[in-house]
């Protein structure tokens, strides 16, 4: 199953709870204000780092740029996708839920 | 003369917030009242470096914060609290500054970090508080 997340790990517990609910093997695509998860030393960087032992994180890139989080200040091992990486994840995955 | 402080607590581009209360303190500054704005959790990240909006086909309002300092807008108070728990830095943030008239037209740092303490102390000072 896919799962997007859109909103800041810092304001909501959107993502907490999508990735205490994610089956193992799930991917979980990262959007918008959501993206800000993927910088490393914050506090909430050992939640997502934990995370990727069991299911497959992606940010889009577009939002990333948009917020100014170069790579180097990413967790390594994030995969970054488009526009395009977005709607393959849509399709390749027999669902989407969405932590709006 | 009264104090106005407007508190910014959104992530840029994810919300119409910050661009509404940027440009309320564009417009309040027309007004000659001592103007600060305050940067708790998630809106330090309106201040971040190298924003490029350009791939999500949306206006970037980033570089409007430089011209802040030309509103006389030359007090940004940036919680250290909210930093760290970002994993950030001043040196992360847009380098802002303002000239002071009364000192030469030096340029001046507009970022001021301050501790959750020092910006209670600040938020109890004003006269008008305006959040975004």
């Amino acid at each position: 199953m896919l799962h997007t997340v859109n909103k800041s790990p810092f304001d909501s517990h959107s993502l907490q709870t999508c990735l205490g609910l994610a089956k193992a093997g799930s991917d979980i695509l990262l959007i918008e204000d959501a993206v800000y998860a993927v910088m490393s030393g914050t506090a909430v960087t050992s939640m997502v780092e934990s995370a990727m032992s069991s299911s497959t994180i992606y940010a889009l890139e577009p939002d990333l740029r948009a917020r100014g989080i170069g790579f180097e200040k990413m967790i390594s091992g994030i995969n970054l996708v488009g526009y395009d990486g977005f709607v393959e994840l849509a399709v390749t995955n027999d669902k989407v839920q969405s932590w709006l | 003369m009264k104090k106005f402080m407007y508190v910014n607590r959104h992530a840029p581009h994810g919300t119409i917030y910050p661009l509404e209360g940027l440009e309320v303190v564009l417009i309040g500054a027309a007004f000659d009242q001592d103007v600060s704005m305050a940067f708790i959790g998630d809106g330090v990240f309106q201040l971040n470096k190298g924003q490029d909006t350009g791939a999500l086909g949306m206006k970037n309002s980033a570089p409007t914060y430089g011209a802040l300092g030309d509103y006389e807008v030359t007090k940004l108070y940036v919680e250290q609290e909210s930093l760290d728990e970002r994993g950030l830095e001043l040196n992360d943030l847009m380098n802002l500054t303002w000239e002071d008239e009364e000192a030469d037209w030096v340029e001046k740092p507009s970022i001021r970090v301050v501790s959750r303490a020092q910006l209670s102390d600040l938020l109890e000072q004003q006269d008008v508080i305006l959040n975004f």
